[in-house]
């Protein structure tokens, strides 16, 4: 009766939070009625949705013994309690993806963004985490590549394995560019992030050598180093010499950023990968706790509108129409396929109770896509103007700052050259204009928001924290992926050469690592070096292939739904699926075919062809002209395949689906046989759904 | 009160993988009697390339 009682007020105070934010129209909103609707709607979906889908559609079983209890080795299978795994898939799912995309897509207006983070992610993103989970547990923690294989087929299989290791070279690009743009200029920024490599080998050191496996107290030591080193960046960007050092434009950082990934590629991972990973996930979960807070302690204001001219298609950071774009935009934090690949991987082996996916699965994406809701809080609380100011490239609005202001002022967003060059003294910056990526706007909101709750007058300290605090999520996903990427193409090249597929034979390691430092390095070259700034054409590419490999997730476990036997509750899976490939692929026929330059990738190439025939180009652009007309056909090729790909797995799956239904023979179920479990030998008479 | 602090505290070493030694050791000797188990110099090396040869990050 308790719980009935929750539930309904939690449901009365979503709907007066959202009515809230529905009727204020014409005045600007407080950013907590988005807190208070945000958390209301996670957890109406978390309470009732989610439980209905445990329950009917996936018939968890707390009598059924997971993996954990059956193959229990006290190492990566380990029946473990349900918020501790909570606290690791949480941990191994959040990413810079929901920080970035999110202020992005605020371009349209903080609406547009909001809405699809909090419905596709209680109807998409957390369903696709928690089925995946459960599916996974079922058989043992199999991959989705795996399991792809045994349910639909070999094609599933080798889509799933193309498209990881693609989405991996553009998500790592796309990542590396964020940071560079960060660092751009900036020789605070440069030499804190700089400074946590040699304090993660410290902290690496002092793990395996100094006091082993005591991750406590070498993350908390760690931490501490890293908070001096924003202090101590400061002091370096004070001081005439040591500033110059630092001081670098983008291309030379993206080379350091390239020549970085590739040595923590080959390193072993407990020098550089493994203490880089505890130090990130102990900020990223501070940071994330203390912006909560702070947001609720500042209650800030929203600036930006609900809706912006911007959704006709014109935007200054990336163009295309709020539809599909906004989908594209916001992966991470709505729906996101790269989870699928945690949700198969380390995870399942710890579920103790199939019941416990709804808290893992479910509730781990929820807290995830609030992060994304606090990020675009951070955008949207900027002045519109400073908003765009930072985030649009001088390819965009010209170099100069005047014409930048004047450009800005006339979509009807007021800024003035003064306002930002205070604003870039208050945060320790040279400037603040055309740092596009996300990470400066972003940490100019977080600093503002850090700033007001916990004492103002160490703002460029907060916005330096800030870039620190992304660079080193970023720099912990940039080491990982390439890593996986490695395995990934070792695992490719062992096909052809059986030798390449031996992971300890180092020449193996060296050139696998190579090739895919060099596929993501070019991608971050092509992207630092394009005046537009380069995030307008790899962030929908990334968004475009996430949403793919979600794409692919959804129909595996659509697919295994049906040969269940659960036609109807399929559609669970499959809505969210049936929209992700209709907003994905309307999207990439839009950046395939459209003729608008600035959208359709091959026409922005023949355009820049043209202009550079006439000879219209500056010689700088001129230069770098052929490069970025080849790179644009390129993600113009690439964009087809993915879309190709999906539709591929789509098409295997309904036909899957169409046996099934018609009783025409289908592959078996890979399930674990039933073995009762005696860890949870209580759990099924008593507790509830 | 107490009792609340310690339960948080040992969730908090669990997450962070602080006593993973510890559980280990404790499940060793469950299981494995008579066998001699790693050093936790050994178990920790294990355990970091373990957990790196897969997907374990996201973005």
């Amino acid at each position: 009766m308790g719980r009935r009682i929750f539930g309904i007020a939690l449901a009365v105070i979503a709907a007066f939070a959202v009515g809230g934010i529905a009727l204020q129209r014409e005045e600007p909103i407080n950013a907590l009625w988005i807190v208070v609707a945000a958390v209301c709607i996670y957890l109406l979906g978390y309470r009732f949705y989610a439980a209905w889908i445990t329950a009917k559609v996936l018939s968890a079983d707390a009598t059924r013994a997971t993996p954990a209890e059956r193959l229990n080795n006290g190492r990566d299978f380990v029946p473990t309690h349900k918020w501790v795994v909570f606290g690791h898939h949480f941990a191994a799912i959040a990413g810079p993806g929901p920080l970035v995309g999110p202020t992005l897509a605020a371009q349209f207006g903080y609406l547009p963004g909001t809405l699809w983070i909090l419905v596709g992610s209680v109807l998409g993103g957390c369903v696709q985490d928690m089925i995946i989970l459960f599916l996974s547990t079922r058989r043992d923690g199999r991959s989705l590549g795996q399991m792809a294989r045994d349910e639909l087929g070999p094609l599933g299989g080798l889509a799933a394995l193309i498209g990881t290791l693609l989405i991996m070279v553009i998500l790592i690009a796309v990542l590396g560019l964020v940071v560079v743009n960060a660092m751009k200029g900036s020789p605070w920024a440069t030499s804190t992030v700089a400074a946590t490599i040699p304090i993660a080998i410290f902290i690496g050191f002092y793990l395996r050598r100094l006091r082993p496996g005591r991750v406590l107290e070498g993350t908390i030591l760690g931490v501490a180093l890293l908070v001096l080193s924003v202090w101590g960046g400061g002091l370096i960007d004070q001081h005439e010499g040591l500033r110059t050092l630092f001081n670098h434009p983008g291309p030379t950082l993206a080379l350091a950023v390239i020549a970085y990934g590739w040595c923590a590629a080959i390193l072993p991972v407990w020098m550089l990968l493994a203490p880089r990973d505890y130090l990130s996930t102990f900020l990223k979960l501070g940071v994330v706790a203390m912006l909560a807070i702070a947001i609720v302690i500042m209650h800030p204001v929203l600036k930006m509108p609900a809706i912006t001219q911007f959704v006709d298609g014109t935007g200054p950071l990336f163009s295309g129409k709020v539809f599909p774009f906004v989908f594209i935009t916001i992966a991470c934090g709505a729906v996101s396929g790269f989870h699928a690949l945690v949700s198969s991987g380390t995870t399942p082996k710890l579920i103790t109770n199939e019941k416990d996916v709804r808290l893992v699965g479910y509730g781990s994406m929820a807290l995830e896509s609030f992060v994304g809701i606090m990020a675009m809080i951070a955008a949207t609380l900027l002045d519109p103007g400073v908003y765009f100011a930072i985030n649009t490239g001088a390819g965009v609005v010209g170099a100069a700052a005047a014409d930048a202001v004047q450009t800005i002022s006339s979509w009807g967003f007021p800024v003035t050259v003064e306002q930002m060059q205070d604003l870039a003294k208050e945060m320790g910056e040279s400037t603040l204009f055309a740092r596009t990526g996300g990470a400066p706007s972003l940490a100019v909101g977080m600093a503002s928001i850090f700033g007001t709750s916990f004492g103002r007058g160490l703002m460029s300290v907060w916005y330096h924290f800030a870039i620190m605090f992304e660079a080193v999520f970023i720099l912990t996903t940039v080491d990982a992926g390439t890593r996986v990427g490695r395995f990934m193409m070792q695992d490719v090249l062992g096909q052809v050469w059986k030798p390449m597929a031996n992971t300890s034979w180092y020449p193996a390691t060296l050139i696998a690592s190579s090739i895919v430092v060099a596929a993501w390095g070019y991608f971050l070259y092509i992207g630092v070096i394009d005046p537009n700034g380069g995030i307008n054409i790899l962030w929908p590419l990334f968004g475009i292939s996430n949403q793919m490999l979600a794409g692919i997730a959804l129909s595996v476990a659509t697919g295994i739904l049906v040969k269940r036997g659960k036609i109807r509750y399929a559609l669970v899976t499959f809505v969210p699926l049936a929209w992700l490939a209709l907003v994905t692929t309307v999207a990439a026929v839009q950046k395939v075919f459209s003729d608008d330059p600035k959208l359709g990738f091959f026409a922005g190439a023949s355009d820049l062809a043209h202009k550079l025939a006439a000879g219209t180009l500056s010689p700088e652009r001129a230069a770098v002209a052929p490069t970025l007309i080849f790179n644009q056909q390129l993600d113009g090729w690439l964009t087809a395949f993915f879309t190709i790909v999906l539709w591929f797995v789509i098409c295997d799956m309904l036909h899957v689906a169409y046996c099934r239904v018609r009783g025409l023979p289908v592959r078996g179920s890979s399930e674990a046989p039933f073995v009762p479990s005696k860890l949870n030998a209580f759990a099924g008479s008593g507790a509830r759904a | 009160m107490k009792q609340a602090i310690k339960t948080v505290w040992e969730c908090v070493r669990t997450v962070s993988g602080d006593n993973a030694y510890e559980r280990y050791l404790s499940h060793h000797t469950q299981v494995h009697r008579g066998i001699p188990p790693l050093s936790r110099r050994e178990f920790y090396a294990q355990m970091t390339d373990q957990k790196w040869s897969g997907i374990s990050r996201c973005c």
